[in-house]
């Protein structure tokens, strides 16, 4: 076996999994064993290319060896009865001969479906879709790989028992079913731009898996510009990761980052998508965050970006989708547009929110502030509290850099 | 096809309060759901209100008590039941959200399969 094939494996695997799943877990009706029949199909290409060679089609050999396996196991069993009951695949819609709908897709609306708890929907996206395994997932979301297992194992079960269908909704649930699946691909991605505690301030595998999600999507809907925003939002926020974390491991934040670090690449990708989603009109949620998002990509400096753009984009924002985050960064964003009283003024009214009372970014927001304003004592009391509110060791060391700082004035 | 029972919880005090007027606008929309389902419901009915229940259990030595009442005092309590036949899931949600149940704030439907023993 040599490093090329199980590089070209591995690389096949990140790209390929979802089809190769997708399509067999179409033929078998059966999530457990198409799991099976895929994992096998891989196994395979490892001793198969090693001697053969790579194929030229390495997504369609895998999908081709894991389909025949499944055929094989669904010709044993046919011989004892199945007491699963079995996946719902809808034979009235295109298959994926015809091109029209995806494998893919059906696969990740299934993952998705709002008969599962959000929880269930991730975690089932990232094991089925993203083809990561259980203790990977286990460890995105610091659990036991044997709770993570059960979860999954009753995510799928239920999908059987309830007989949530392996399909694309219709027209007239599109909408509302997409905006499911967005919020899972969202979610994924935030939870790995920065992990909610441990030693990394980001986690990559979370990150890479969102944004492969997000562009799987927005191949297979390319029309649909909610995809594309929010596409947009990943990749410019994904663009300026490389300089958020300093080669000692340290938090940089926006305004310090050396922006030559910032992807350029990404950037113009994203720039474009956004501005494919901003026509339509109203803007969508994930527009308006690509667009703050640009805002900051397109700013030559820290100095130099365009706050009055990004406090009116917060405010159309806050009218579509009020929520206290949005709030809050709209807070921060007037006080750099018009100084740190302004800031402070702003945030004020925030402190009564209890949806934001054990908001870590609140306290941070604010000492920041009253540092500048060189209210010391208010500022050391602000850092301590956003110190006892973050389980990140980056964002505690970060924190308690800048307590010490402060606290050398009082 | 697949079974499942369509279970229709509510505050009983909102639907004793409802108006002459409000029950008849309920009663159309459950016709309208009826329609839609045609063939596809096995079963269905209204309850009695749940201070009509009689629930049975054993205490720790295992003798049986009979009491007054539902068997969990909740303010939402079991108001009627479909019993239905679909093909998944997305069939059943979507004949279900013509219920005005769905609808009204105090109340609201589950969906549960029926195990097949078959």
């Amino acid at each position: 076996m040599n490093d090329e094939v199980v590089a070209a494996v591995a690389q096949a695997h990140r790209r390929d999994w979802a089809q190769v799943f997708s399509t067999t877990a179409h033929l078998t009706r059966d999530l457990d064993l198409a799991e099976e029949c895929a994992q096998d199909a891989f196994a395979q290409a490892l001793e198969t290319w090693t001697e053969t060679g790579i194929p030229d089609r390495p997504g369609a050999w895998l999908t081709t060896i894991a389909r025949n396996r499944a055929r094989d196991a669904l010709r044993r069993e046919s011989v004892f009865r199945r007491k699963m009951p079995l996946l719902v695949a809808d034979e009235t819609s295109p298959g994926p001969e015809d091109g029209l709908v995806d494998d893919r897709l059906r696969l990740i609306f299934t993952c998705a479906h709002p008969a599962l708890s959000r929880q269930a929907q991730i975690c089932l996206t990232l094991r089925l879709v993203c083809g990561l395994s259980t203790p990977e997932v286990a460890r995105a979301f610091l659990v036991q790989p044997a709770t993570m297992a059960a979860r999954i194992t009753r995510a799928k079960k239920k999908i059987a028992a309830a007989r949530i269908p392996y399909r694309v909704p219709g027209p007239d649930q599109l909408e509302e079913r997409l905006g499911a699946v967005l919020e899972v691909v969202h979610l994924i991605f935030t939870t790995g731009h920065t992990a909610p505690v441990g030693a990394q301030l980001i986690r990559h595998d979370l990150v890479d898996s969102a944004i492969s999600l997000a562009r799987m999507l927005h191949l297979l809907m390319p029309t649909d510009t909610e995809i594309s925003a929010l596409l947009a939002l990943l990749l410019l926020t994904r663009a300026r990761q490389g300089a958020r974390v300093s080669a000692d491991g340290r938090l940089v934040l926006l305004s310090e980052q050396d922006r030559a670090r910032w992807d350029r690449q990404l950037i113009a990708e994203g720039q474009s998508l956004v501005t494919d989603a901003l026509r339509r009109r109203p803007p969508t949620r994930y527009a308006l965050e690509a667009a703050i998002a640009a805002v900051h990509a397109e700013a030559p400096t820290w100095q130099d970006t365009d706050w009055a753009q990004v406090v009116g984009l917060y405010d159309a924002l806050f009218r579509l989708w009020p929520s206290p985050v949005v709030d809050l960064n709209r807070a921060v964003a007037i006080g750099l547009r018009d100084g740190p009283e302004a800031g402070l003024y702003a945030l004020t009214p925030l402190l009564a929110d209890p949806a934001l009372a054990t908001y870590g970014y609140l306290s941070a927001a604010r000492a920041d502030f009253l540092r500048q304003l060189r209210q010391w004592p208010q500022a050391v009391t602000a850092y301590e509290e956003a110190l006892t509110l973050t389980d990140n060791d980056v964002e505690r060391a970060f924190l308690t850099e800048r307590l010490t700082d402060v606290k050398r004035y009082l | 096809m697949a079974k499942y029972m369509v279970l229709i919880y509510g505050d009983a005090q909102q639907w004793d309060a409802m108006t002459d007027e409000q029950w008849r606008a309920h009663d159309a929309a459950h016709e309208a759901f009826v329609a839609r389902a045609g063939a596809q419901i096995i079963d269905g009915q209204q309850l009695e209100l749940a201070s009509a229940a009689t629930s049975l259990r054993s205490d720790a030595l295992g003798q049986l008590n009979t009491t007054d009442g539902p068997f969990l005092e909740t303010k939402e309590a079991l108001g009627g039941y479909y019993l239905l036949e679909a093909t998944d899931l997305d069939e059943v949600t979507s004949m279900v959200t013509l219920l005005p149940e769905v609808h009204a704030t105090h109340s609201g439907v589950e969906i549960r399969p029926v195990v097949d023993h078959g």
